[in-house]
């Protein structure tokens, strides 16, 4: 919402700025603001790049390669899906980034009561692997990358790319999948959380584990830290991104306690960051984010390997920026905030749709969010020359100040026991909860300004929401097919299957091994989650206030 | 002050989630603004069916229950719940309903029996007013 809250006297000239983080801007910067807080070119920046990568990961940033752009996409059938992503490779398109429908991300089959009209709603409905057999039919699994928006049930969606490849003679070894895998994100800000949180951190390191670690599907990322999600759930950018790194910590630690060095774990992490907000709070966060990753890791676990300590990922979204009064003004917002995320050195990006904060996104809007990406990338010359903003005092000061801020917050993290026990005991939840409450009582009470909604109002406007047509046959489509694949595989093996999946689940195991073989034998998701669901339990939700 | 009207009983609201989607920025915005208003607020947590709302409900002996549904399925989800209500006696308890709601299904919702509709953007003081008089009518009736 609102960028920063302004003090501003009776002549409206502004007193005092105080960003979402906490940090005061002044009204000037100088080189004294620089000696203030400490700045030092090698130690704060160094070359493009070189460590600590503030300025980039590559020497040649833009010039040598632009950014990369994904959308979003999926929807009912696993066959509708299919002719979709067709069209998008068609046109050029080079990663698939995929969605799911709840019943899925919740570890429910199409015919369970609980996903009762929530099929194929918001997402392709899997399962099983002849759903992923037709939803990737045509696709080449070795040169096309996909993305698995999926989390507590993201350990059954890989093995199931990987089964799905072993059917088709392909070495695993070849595929490219990033399971976005996060369950800690999941459970603060997405809600689709299903287990406890240390059984449930367990099966996203089993992941980790078993992809990366022991390198049994080497090109896959297994994970996707996505502070992205804590900041649409009333985080600061500071917190967005200290809780972010907080977890992936959590994530590698759990995996080396297991036996392995950081250097086997870190290497293949990812992060998704939002980019709603004040510009250059948002560009001071990304510069300083690359820059503490590489920091902390080095620190931490002694890594020196260069390419391990890049901070990858997707800077993008935008969506609790957005508005549903005068929705065309988001166009102009994703413009901007594409910009912030290439004045920060994005890699990859993918904006917000304008039609976003009242509905699925059209064709005609998604391609809109693209196109704003070519214009940034191709058109204004931001593929001119590596991190412009450095050495403006302002910039490099804020980055400082932004820098000791994420610090601090995860600071804080570590008095609360760490992030495992603050998820569990909901003290994250509590805090971004409260910050979402207060940030919305500061806009009603037009301290914040946002455009369309508090101030600027148009008279006898009426936005109204327009809901996605959801056709109920799809689901009725899903069950037909479900009951086919139940019909004609093996029960013997299924059951047999099923039940190594348990074993190893109670042991505590390793379960990717077991769920490849449930997958192979077309096991469902709801079968494989079920037995998760027996042996772990459910979350309880602690309390809110 | 006339002693018939002071220091009522406080309200007492179930916020709820049902169904499988988890974007609850908005009832716990919900849930904190009707806190500071002086209700006794308890919320039900994600992914709840509406045999377990009403369970709920009933169990907490609440004035009224607070629906946040954004996934398009408030029609059919309200109707259940006070098919349900019904069926359980509580026609004291009154039902509100905010989220991802359009305009024209507003009507509907209230010729079902709802007490309130609040779609995403309505004001704190418009949606708190709303379910005190929501439950005024309730405790009146």
């Amino acid at each position: 919402m609102g960028v920063a809250k302004y003090i501003k006297n009776h002549k409206d000239a502004i007193e005092d700025v105080e960003l979402a983080s906490g940090i005061h801007v002044k009204p000037f910067y100088g080189p004294e603001d620089l000696e203030r807080v400490g700045f030092d070119y090698q130690q704060d920046l160094g070359d493009p790049g070189e460590f600590p990568f503030t300025r980039s990961l590559h020497p040649q940033g833009y010039r040598s390669r632009a950014w990369t752009t994904r959308q979003y996409s999926g929807f009912g059938t696993p066959a509708e899906t299919n002719q979709r992503w067709k069209l998008l490779i068609a046109n050029g398109q080079t990663g698939l980034n995929v969605a799911f429908d709840l019943p899925t991300q919740m570890g429910y089959d199409s015919d369970d009561e609980m996903a009762f009209g929530e099929v194929g709603r918001v997402g392709m409905a899997v399962d099983t692997l002849a759903d992923f057999e037709v939803a990737f039919e045509g696709i080449d699994l070795t040169s096309i990358g996909s993305g698995l928006t999926i989390n507590a049930v993201a350990c059954i969606m890989l093995a199931m790319y990987e089964a799905l490849a072993r059917r088709r003679g392909i070495d695993p070894a070849k595929i490219s999948a990033t399971p976005q895998n996060d369950i800690l994100k999941e459970i603060i800000g997405r809600g689709a959380w299903i287990f406890p949180v240390r059984p449930a951190v367990d099966l996203t390191c089993d992941v980790i584990e078993y992809a990366t670690a022991q390198g049994k599907l080497p090109r896959c990322n297994p994970v996707s830290v996505c502070g992205y999600h804590i900041r649409e759930s009333g985080a600061t950018p500071a917190q967005e991104i200290g809780f972010a790194f907080a977890i992936a910590f959590a994530y590698i630690d759990n995996v080396v306690a297991r036996g392995y060095r950081p250097e086997q774990v870190a290497g293949r992490f990812s992060f998704n960051f939002n980019i709603f907000g004040n510009l250059w709070e948002q560009v001071a966060k990304f510069r300083a984010a690359r820059k503490l990753w590489a920091k902390l890791l080095r620190r931490r676990y002694d890594i020196q390997e260069k390419k391990i300590l890049f901070l990858r990922g997707l800077f993008g979204g935008g969506g609790f920026g957005l508005t549903k009064a005068q929705p065309l003004n988001n166009i102009v917002r994703g413009a901007y905030y594409g910009l912030a995320a290439a004045l920060g050195g994005a890699q990859t990006t993918a904006l917000c749709s304008y039609d976003e904060a009242y509905t699925i996104p059209t064709e005609q809007s998604a391609l809109i969010s693209l196109r704003t990406c070519n214009i940034l990338m191709e058109e204004i010359g931001l593929r001119d020359t590596v991190d412009p903003l450095a050495g403006s005092y302002f910039v490099e000061t804020l980055t400082k100040e932004m820098e000791e801020k994420i610090l601090q917050e995860m600071e804080r993290v570590e008095t609360w026991g760490g992030i495992v026990a603050a998820v569990e005991s909901g003290q994250v939840q509590r805090l971004v909860a409260r910050q979402a409450y207060e940030w919305e009582r500061e806009l009603q009470e037009g301290t914040r300004v946002k455009v369309g909604v508090n101030k600027y109002v148009e008279q006898g406007e009426e936005a109204d929401v327009e809901l996605h047509e959801y056709d109920m046959a799809t689901a009725d489509k899903q069950i037909a097919s479900l009951k086919e694949v139940r019909a004609a595989r093996s029960d013997r093996e299924v059951k047999q299957r099923l039940l190594e999946l348990e074993k190893a689940a109670r042991a505590g195991q390793n379960v990717m091994p077991a769920l490849v073989e449930c997958c192979g034998a077309y096991c469902s998701v709801g079968e494989m989650a079920g037995v998760l669901r027996q042996v772990h339990g459910e979350m309880e939700e602690p309390s809110i206030f | 002050m006339s002693a018939s009207h002071s220091n009522p009983r406080p309200i007492r609201i179930l916020m709820a989630k049902p169904g499988l989607d988890g974007h609850d920025r908005g009832v716990k915005v919900v849930a904190h603004a009707l806190r500071d208003a002086g209700m006794e607020v308890v919320y039900s947590g994600l992914h709840q069916s509406v045999e377990k709302i009403v369970a709920t409900a009933m169990q907490e002996a609440v004035d009224v229950i607070g629906l946040s549904i954004m996934s398009g399925a408030h029609l059919p989800i309200c109707q259940k719940l006070l098919g349900l209500m019904r069926e359980k006696g509580m026609e004291d308890v009154a039902v509100v309903v905010g989220g991802v709601i359009p305009n024209r299904d507003i009507e509907p919702l209230k010729a079902m029996g709802v007490d309130g509709v609040f779609p995403g953007g309505t004001g704190f003081e418009q949606f708190i007013e709303g379910t005190r008089q929501a439950v005024a009518r309730k405790r009146g009736a």
